[in-house]
């Protein structure tokens, strides 16, 4: 009897022992590759951002702290004293002010898209969806290349205005920041709408049915009864286009003409023709923390939810 | 170690299991799904697993399948000890309870997999697999996809699937559940025959007392873990040792009574109306004191209201006809209910009438 | 009584009553879902529609012709940059999906287990980065590497792509794996199958359309790849999209017209397969 039992101890603990190396085995190339070449260059770019910059681009091994201060305050060439300087700032600035303002635009078109989607019928939901994703998975570059078509000035816009006689010459959007804007909600609609309609597909619509026979007006179920469902995918849905939209790149350098930078630009200026590595790697990281917070916020948001709900 | 008796019969051991315990989980949110379990299963037996949903009965099965490994104790096959063994070094195999046929098979793919597995050479693979789909009839949709077959069709695979490589025991987890009634009682019987014309010990796992009583050679009643009794369907209904048993399985008066003392191994109980009985005593000790006998609708009969030695009276509450019968409710007047069958009704709410509980039919319970 | 008035509330039939008696229906929210449909696809259309424009202007339309798409297929810079794309897509397509199948085998249909949750976040890392950062990390570790090395090559560029399609393979092969029975394993377990056949006839079998939705995503994704290429990428080693890009910068022709919806029209067909392959893993 004894003997038996430690058998069947020894078989219990051979089989964990197999799992858990069979797991870890499975887990190595992913973890390997994803901890060396994506997690272990973000400390890489910690570490730079507290060094010199090389003469040509790269970094030299000197102690400094310039590339923080050169964010705040300008040093003056001839005596070297600090000054405060708004430029970063300004470009951070911005560049969260364009990602929150095309998040509330992308919200204003997401909402009704994703609820007149969710009240479909389930057959046409899945067209829809389709509809909506397929651009998601299309090329960026070449999306954000059709914008700048379309909004030139000799873009199809302007020329439709001018030909039905509206306006005399055309209306400047390219390069500026509304072009900015309007590339950015192009770029990320779909990743409003996707959150928006999972949560609002889940919807219990005989809630909305007991609304109105409690005397509510269809504006006050919008308000009282959908809204509050969809909260947790409002929250999902701006963060996943707020957070694209903050680090931008293609969006700016294409619509922008360069002349309006966002962070991602700045930080590309800086690994290129800047040549002031450190300093990059300090915009990256003020970036992340940017990002990060914007996360932390969701994170909680969503706890809170689940918690509150089931 | 256990003696292996070659005398082949009814009597042989199939499966064993000796105390076996089994805990999910550790520490304070372990939860014991089996509490010390010991059971044997004899050769050639159609044994039920009978009990509510959480009992045990899945555990177990699991166990002897191999999907789990006990916490405590022995799980014997034919003698020898598997249960540290995988389930693939096992000569058991399970009927799922939804089937759990391959989706990427054909009908014929999904019988010949666990022969293919065993090593059997091709022809005999053949040979076994057109055997088994006549053993079930499902000849003709040999190269069907699973998912093109009806609920029925797909249980008699599985069956097939399981039978194929001639298991020493076939585990059946609730595999009638999926089916709707009609279908349910073709394939009781089907399983029944099966069962004769392979010779295989099968293991039954049900919540559906009817389906266990109309299948099993034997049957064990099994709540919280425990195994509370075993015994022929015929033991477990005319019989109930506890009064979880009795109250799960058919319906049945429960009275409570005292036991005066025990008499050549019956208990001698003083009924309602005065009159004193012997009623059956269960296997465990017994002291006398309070205790409850019980007793099926149908063993009750039914008299006039006039006084009889052995006759308890009362007043009819009402009659529920139930198409083959009535049932007449009696409140007593020492105060507790009865229910008696009866073919006719001996008369309306309001009416007397009286009782006789025969000695036969009593039996005491163990809570 | 009541048969009475329900005729007579029906008769103004009409979309405008319909919609007032619908009651899920929200005014103005169905013209905003096609306004939003329009805007998804009117750019695009027209980027389309004007690379079959007979005419250098990609403003008025003339004629259709396919001359801008003879045009490219003559040009050897993007000949040459389609061949870079496919191999940087075909390697880190082909090494990203292995490392997702094992990793979302590992990480599904467990007990939960200690580091399960770190395991989930650093597959997941690289799509919480903003890909700019990504970018530049990366380009400092593989100028460091090569410096200390010496070695260079396309081989950088094939590394950092594998690892950001990691967490667009591991997507819908850990969907797959959650959906899929887990008795099935079992079954085959009980029918003698030692757990390396129950992977082999079973499990793999049944996970190939994760698998296959996790090639398409991952092929698509380092295709259209654009800001860590354009960081990473040594000299010669010009995608398509950085080639596009380049092109843009330079002004704009019909020519990054026909090439860009040749592009475009490549993510459709694998997004599409992708899609159908998701439709049919209920059966």
């Amino acid at each position: 009897m004894a003997e038996a039992q430690s058998t069947l101890v020894d078989a219990r603990r051979a089989a964990e022992v197999r799992e858990r190396r069979a797991r870890w085995l499975l887990l190595a190339p992913a973890l390997l590759t994803i901890g060396i070449f994506g997690l272990f260059p973000l400390t890489i770019t910690l570490i730079y951002s507290f060094l010199s910059p090389g003469t040509y681009g790269g970094v030299t091994w000197e102690f400094s702290t310039d590339a923080y201060v050169q964010f705040l305050f300008e040093r003056d060439i001839f005596d070297g004293t600090l000054e405060f300087s708004s430029t970063y700032l300004q470009i951070y600035g911005r560049s969260i002010g364009l990602a929150f303002v095309a998040t509330v635009g992308a919200l204003i078109i997401g909402f009704p898209t994703a609820y007149f989607i969710a009240s479909k019928p389930p057959e046409q939901r899945n067209v829809w969806l389709f509809l909506i994703t397929l651009p998601f998975w299309t090329n960026l570059l070449i999306r954000t290349y059709a914008v700048l078509l379309i909004i030139r000035d000799e873009g199809i816009i302007n020329l439709g205005l001018i030909n039905a006689g509206l306006i005399d010459r055309p209306i400047s959007i390219l390069y500026t920041d509304t072009a900015v804007f309007i590339g950015l909600i192009y770029s990320y609609l779909p990743f409003m709408v996707l959150p928006l309609y999972a949560s609002l597909e889940k919807l219990d619509f005989r809630l909305v049915e007991a609304a109105y026979d409690l005397y509510a007006t269809r504006f006050q179920v919008l308000r009282r009864i959908i809204v509050p469902a969809a909260k947790p995918g409002i929250v999902a849905g701006s963060i996943l286009v707020f957070i694209p939209g903050l680090g931008a790149y293609i969006t700016p350098t294409l619509l922008g003409g360069g002349k309006e930078l966002m962070i991602g630009n700045l930080i590309a200026l800086q690994f290129g023709s800047s040549r002031n590595w450190p300093f990059g790697s300090a915009a990256a990281l003020i970036l992340m923390a940017v990002v990060m917070v914007a996360l932390l916020i969701y994170v909680r948001n969503a706890s809170r939810e689940g918690g509150n709900h089931g | 170690m256990q003696q292996r008796t070659d005398t082949p019969g009814a009597d042989r051991a199939m499966v064993q299991a000796e105390r076996v315990t089994k805990t999910f989980g550790r520490g304070a949110d372990g939860v014991t799904a089996l509490d010390d379990v010991s059971v044997t299963i004899r050769e050639n037996e159609f044994f039920t697993l009978l009990g509510p949903s959480g009992c045990g009965k899945t555990t177990l099965l699991r166990l002897i399948a191999g999907f789990e490994l006990p916490s405590a104790g022995r799980i014997l096959l034919d003698g020898a000890e598997i249960g540290h063994l995988p389930p693939y070094r096992r000569p058991v195999n399970t009927v799922f309870q939804n089937y759990a046929l391959f989706p990427h098979m054909t009908v014929a793919q999904n019988i010949a997999f666990g022969l293919e597995m065993q090593g059997k050479p091709t022809a005999e693979i053949g040979g076994t697999v057109a055997r088994m789909l006549d053993l079930v009839k499902m000849e003709r949709l040999a190269d069907r996809r699973t998912d093109q077959l009806s609920g029925g069709q797909q249980q008699r695979v599985a069956l097939a699937r399981a039978l194929a490589p001639h298991p020493k025991v076939l585990l059946l987890d609730e595999p009638l559940s999926a089916l709707d009634l009609k279908l349910r009682k073709e394939m009781q019987i089907e399983l029944k025959r099966l069962q004769n014309e392979t010779g295989i010990t099968f293991v039954f796992v049900t919540h559906d007392q009817e389906e266990a009583l109309t299948m099993s050679d034997r049957i064990a009643v099994m709540a919280t873990g425990e195994i509370l009794q075993v015994g022929t369907p015929k033991d477990i209904y005319n019989h109930p040792a506890r009064r979880f048993v009795a109250d799960f399985i058919g319906d049945i008066n429960i009275l409570d009574v005292d036991l005066d003392k025990i008499d050549e191994g019956r208990g001698v109980v003083r009924l309602p109306g005065g009159a004193t009985a012997s009623a059956a005593l269960p296997e465990a000790e017994m002291r006398p004191g309070a205790v409850s006998v019980a007793i099926r609708p149908e063993n009750v009969l039914l008299t006039g209201p006039e006084d009889g030695a052995r006759t308890a009276t009362g007043e009819i509450e009402r009659v529920v006809y139930f198409g083959s019968a009535h049932n007449v409710h009696i409140r007593l007047d020492d105060g507790p209910p009865i229910v008696a069958r009866a073919p006719h009704a001996p008369g309306g709410a309001g009416d007397r009438a009286g009782v006789i509980l025969p000695d036969e039919h009593l039996q005491v319970l163990v809570d | 009584m009541a048969d009475a008035a329900a005729p007579a509330a029906a008769a103004p039939a009409g979309r405008r009553a319909r919609l007032r008696t619908d009651l899920r229906h929200q005014p103005g929210f169905t013209p905003m879902a096609w306004v939003c449909i329009v805007f998804l696809y009117a750019p695009i259309a027209v980027l389309i529609a004007f690379s079959f424009n007979d005419n250098r202007s990609v403003v008025r339309w003339t004629e259709f012709s396919f001359r801008w798409y003879v045009e490219a297929f003559g040009n050897e810079g993007i000949r040459n940059a389609t061949v870079i794309s496919f191999q940087v897509a075909t390697v880190a397509t082909l090494f990203s999906t292995i490392f997702a199948t094992m990793a979302a085998l590992a990480t599904t249909r467990t007990r939960p287990y200690r580091g399960q949750t770190l395991a989930y976040a650093i597959v997941n890392q690289p799509l919480m980065v903003p890909e700019i950062v990504t970018a530049v990390a990366t380009l400092a570790l593989f100028t460091i590497i090569k410096k200390a090395t010496g070695i260079t090559g396309i081989g950088y560029l094939m590394l950092a792509h594998t690892v950001f399609c990691i967490p667009f393979a591991y997507m819908p092969i850990r969907a797959r794996l959650e959906d899929m029975n887990l008795t099935l394993e079992q079954a085959a377990a009980d029918l003698y199958a030692p757990p390396f056949q129950v992977f082999r006839r079973v499990t793999l079998p049944l996970l190939m359309p994760g698998i296959f939705a996790g090639v398409m995503l991952a092929f698509v994704v380092s295709l259209d790849d654009v800001i860590i290429t354009l960081l990473v990428a040594g000299p010669g080693e010009t995608t398509l999209p950085i080639y596009i890009l380049g092109q843009i910068r330079r002004g704009i022709t019909p020519e990054i017209n026909a090439v860009s919806t040749l592009l475009l029209g490549l993510s459709l067909i694998f997004v599409t397969l992708f899609f159908l392959i998701g439709k049919q893993r209920k059966t």
